[in-house]
């Protein structure tokens, strides 16, 4: 492929890509994500390969593996074009049927489909699912048709054509101006409006500048970017790319984690494609415009998504923060002035310069423009990535989209905002889903993590997990956060050990109140919220574990103790066989008994226990009922109780 | 213990030779050939790349991903991120360390296993989630665990 020198080079090559294309060919398209690699999509797409191979129809139908479609739970996703026929877990032992009947037959295979937990109704097109159907998918929307290892997949849908109009149509002010008139605000967490990053870099003094794409993602629970990257990392390119134009920087660098093994390739592959077409290096599409990219590999250090730990990072240093007193946009990588934003705002970037930035504006809240990418995982039904505008709110989320809450159970709270962010509970669902509302209710945007929690989901036990993960990933550079959090953990690890004393609440809140006012960096200043917001809805929970040394959840081990309920069991052994500690005394037809003094609380005997019988359960805040006298375990009920 | 080829410790330490900023990349090569990083090796870095040791040590201590100890012929990856968290993976990181009776971070002593445990491997729709070997074991149970692990000899 020869490079691209024009505007009108682009135009020609996207003619000439979409003219080869033929619509009205079958097309097999084939989830191939981190989480559908996952569930098996590579031995899906050998499936595909021979089986076309099986029944001579390579030539005639096209297959394709495209990046995340967000229905993970549902993967591996495929969908069959022209008639956008959409089937879920397909395995491999799926494919000859999906040939034979699907494609050659034009038939569809009903039980592939999806169908409605409530009406039972099957559904063929994949916007007709409602996990899809209340999305407006923009930024996400290339990732349904996009190879993300072509880049000529890209180009068909009009890839690089906001680069081509910043460069050729446009000034580097003019494409700020653009940008700034958008109100993109930051996705990576804390919502700084971009174009002013922008300016600010642009003006600060000092040559070169950089610009720097955040795809460390470290928030447990949250992988949009992960999936951009893996499934579109073009359109990220694209983005970088213009704003090194806005900015008026040469160099640009790429973080990403190194846990992302499929993002890194696919990007490297992108990187490669974009040189060799002219979308980067010197004289990028005949403009005279000079950008270069490299890709660090971040080593796994939460901190070190922290923009200015980041840098340190990328120089080859410990990922610690500088003092924020230093704007990184001033001096950054080796001090001199640096932009950094996530993957997410560079890839809305290309959007806004192809569509303007009226467009944007229209879509979303008054603060918050545009749509936003949630991971919304947990105990909800439908998980996934999902796109909405901003300003949805979090009970159209969590049960339009998601579904309501699995097995049947009851909606607990809502955590957004990664580690640093805080639990919504249920009186709140209707609160519109943007950045400043967010805030007012204690938690935050994150990167947009959502994942949501059951009645089975102990908080005050949640929030020290967030403790002891900050605990771990807190830098140690600075007293507050180091401290505070080990002090915090204490606290909490006495509270759900059942050894809480009274007054701890109010010591917890202290402890956050310094670590807000006094920490270095964002990650201290945010660690005290998963306290405090739980403190803040669930104080209750916090009470019961210190007064009535009970856990509402029955989730703390020190809290609770198992126990048959003789009248429930049906003398299985199937508890007393799987017990690790032989903490059982059953035999057939006689009721089982746990004996407390050898239980561990390891819950095995209550996973086990047939649903049927039911008859292991938790008990908290209350003595265990004495075993029944051996003369009185006998069952004499006859074979199948009940 | 893995052997360390001390050619190959060469070869990546001339990929980055000259190069200003490379350490963390240097030792994530290091990491990814020989899964954990040897006392040679960092010798071998300090001396050819004229770097501190200490300061070797410091970074390979600070990221997670660089591991000073050699690991088991098999990495398990036991997922702790919040929506694993939340779906029961705790009981999964139990039965995995009551299977192998070694805790997070060890290796067993027949160099079978090393288990890890870790934040967030961004799958988290399919959560529990275990890796082994990089291969993704998603919607585990803790009955499932015996099984997996019975696949790695």
């Amino acid at each position: 492929m020869p490079r691209l020198n024009s505007k009108e080079d682009l135009k020609a090559l996207r003619r000439k890509i979409v003219a080869k294309r033929d619509l009205n060919k079958p097309y097999i398209t084939l989830c191939s994500g981190t989480a559908c690699h996952a569930t098996g999509s590579d031995a899906v797409a050998t499936a595909i390969q021979e089986e076309l191979e099986k029944q001579d129809l390579t030539e005639e139908v096209g297959l394709r593996r495209t990046g995340c479609h967000g229905f993970c739970e549902r993967g591996p996703i495929i969908i069959i074009y022209p008639a956008e026929i959409c089937y879920l877990n397909v395995t491999p032992e799926d494919v000859p049927e999906i040939i034979s009947k699907t494609i050659k037959g034009k038939e569809i295979i009903e039980r592939l489909l999806y169908t409605d937990s409530s009406t039972g109704e099957r559904m063929v097109h994949e916007q007709d699912i409602p996990f899809y159907k209340y999305q407006t998918r923009l930024v996400f929307s290339g990732n349904l048709w996009v190879d993300p290892t072509n880049i000529e997949d890209y180009i068909a849908l009009g890839g690089y054509r906001g680069l081509a109009k910043a460069l050729h149509e446009m000034t580097p002010e003019e494409v700020l101006a653009e940008v700034k008139s958008a109100n993109l605000r930051g996705r990576g967490g804390g919502g700084f409006p971009a174009g002013r990053k922008w300016e600010t870099t642009r003006n600060a003094p000092g040559e070169p500048k950089y610009v720097i794409v955040n795809c460390d993602e470290g928030d447990p629970g949250a992988y949009m970017d992960r999936s951009i990257m893996e499934g579109n990392p073009h359109r990220v390119l694209e983005g970088l790319t213009i704003a090194a134009y806005a900015i008026g920087a040469s160099q640009g660098f790429i973080y990403v984690r190194q846990e992302y093994p499929l993002a890194v390739s696919n990007l490297a592959i992108a990187l490669e494609q974009a040189k060799e077409y002219g979308f980067l290096g010197e004289d990028i599409l005949g403009s005279g415009f000079k950008f270069d990219v490299v890709v660090h590999r971040g080593a796994g250090a939460f901190v070190s998504g922290e923009s200015s730990a980041l840098m340190n990072a990328i120089e080859g240093k410990v990922g610690e923060p500088r003092p924020k007193y230093i704007h990184t946009s001033e001096s950054g990588v080796w001090d001199k002035p640096s932009n950094l934003n996530n993957v997410e705002t560079y890839a809305i970037v290309p959007l806004i310069l192809e569509k303007g930035a009226d467009w944007f504006t229209s879509i979303g809240t008054e603060g918050s423009k545009g749509t936003k990418i949630f991971s919304l995982v947990g105990t909800v039904n439908n998980t996934g990535l999902v796109e909405v505008p901003m300003g949805t709110t979090l009970r159209d989320i969590i049960y339009k989209i998601g579904g309501g809450i699995r097995d049947g159970k009851k909606f607990k709270g809502v955590q957004t905002g990664g580690p640093s962010g805080g639990i919504i509970p249920e009186q709140y669902l209707d609160s519109p889903v943007d950045f400043d509302e967010l805030t007012k209710l204690g938690s935050m945007m994150g990167s947009g993590g959502m994942i949501v929690m059951d009645e089975d989901t102990c908080i005050v036990d949640l929030a020290r997990y967030f403790v002891d993960f900050l605990c771990e990933e807190s830098c140690g550079k600075c007293v507050p956060c180091r401290e505070g959090l080990k002090r915090m953990r204490e606290i909490l690890n006495d509270i759900v050990a059942g050894k809480g004393k009274e007054g701890d609440i109010a010591l917890l809140e202290e402890i956050a109140t310094v670590m807000k006012k006094a920490s270095l960096c964002a990650l201290g200043t945010t660690a005290a919220n998963p306290a405090l917001s739980t403190i803040r809805y669930f104080r209750d929970e916090y009470e019961a574990h210190i007064t009535e040394r009970r856990c509402p959840a029955l989730v703390c081990k020190a809290l609770i103790s198992y126990y048959i309920e003789p009248e429930k069991c049906i003398a299985c052994l199937l508890c007393a066989k799987n017990c690790p500690e032989d903490a059982i005394e059953g035999e057939k037809k006689m009721i089982h008994v746990i004996d407390q003094s050898k239980c561990i609380k390891c819950g095995i005997c209550f996973d086990v226990c047939p649903p049927k019988a039911g008859a292991v359960t938790k008990i908290s805040g209350k003595p265990v009922p004495p075993p029944i006298p051996e003369a009185a375990r006998k069952i004499e009920r006859g074979k199948g109780k009940g | 213990m893995a052997e360390i080829d001390m050619r190959k410790v060469d070869e990546i330490i001339g990929r980055y030779k000259g190069e200003e900023g490379v350490l963390i990349q240097l030792l994530l090569d290091l990491q990814s050939e020989f899964n954990w990083i040897s006392p040679e090796a960092i010798a071998r870095i300090s001396e050819q790349m004229r770097i501190p040791k200490s300061q070797i040590y410091r970074i390979a201590t600070f990221y997670k991903a660089m591991s000073l100890k050699p690991v088991g012929r098999h990495i398990i990856q036991v997922c702790l991120g919040t929506a694993c968290q939340v779906r029961g993976a705790p009981k999964i990181l139990d039965r995995v360390e009551e299977n192998l009776k070694i805790k997070e971070g060890a290796t067993t002593s027949d160099m079978r296993f090393t288990l890890k445990r870790v934040n967030c491997l961004g799958c988290c729709a399919m959560g529990p989630v275990i890796v082994v070997d990089g291969t993704y074991h998603g919607k585990i149970t803790p009955s499932m665990v015996e099984d997996i692990l019975e696949q790695y000899e």
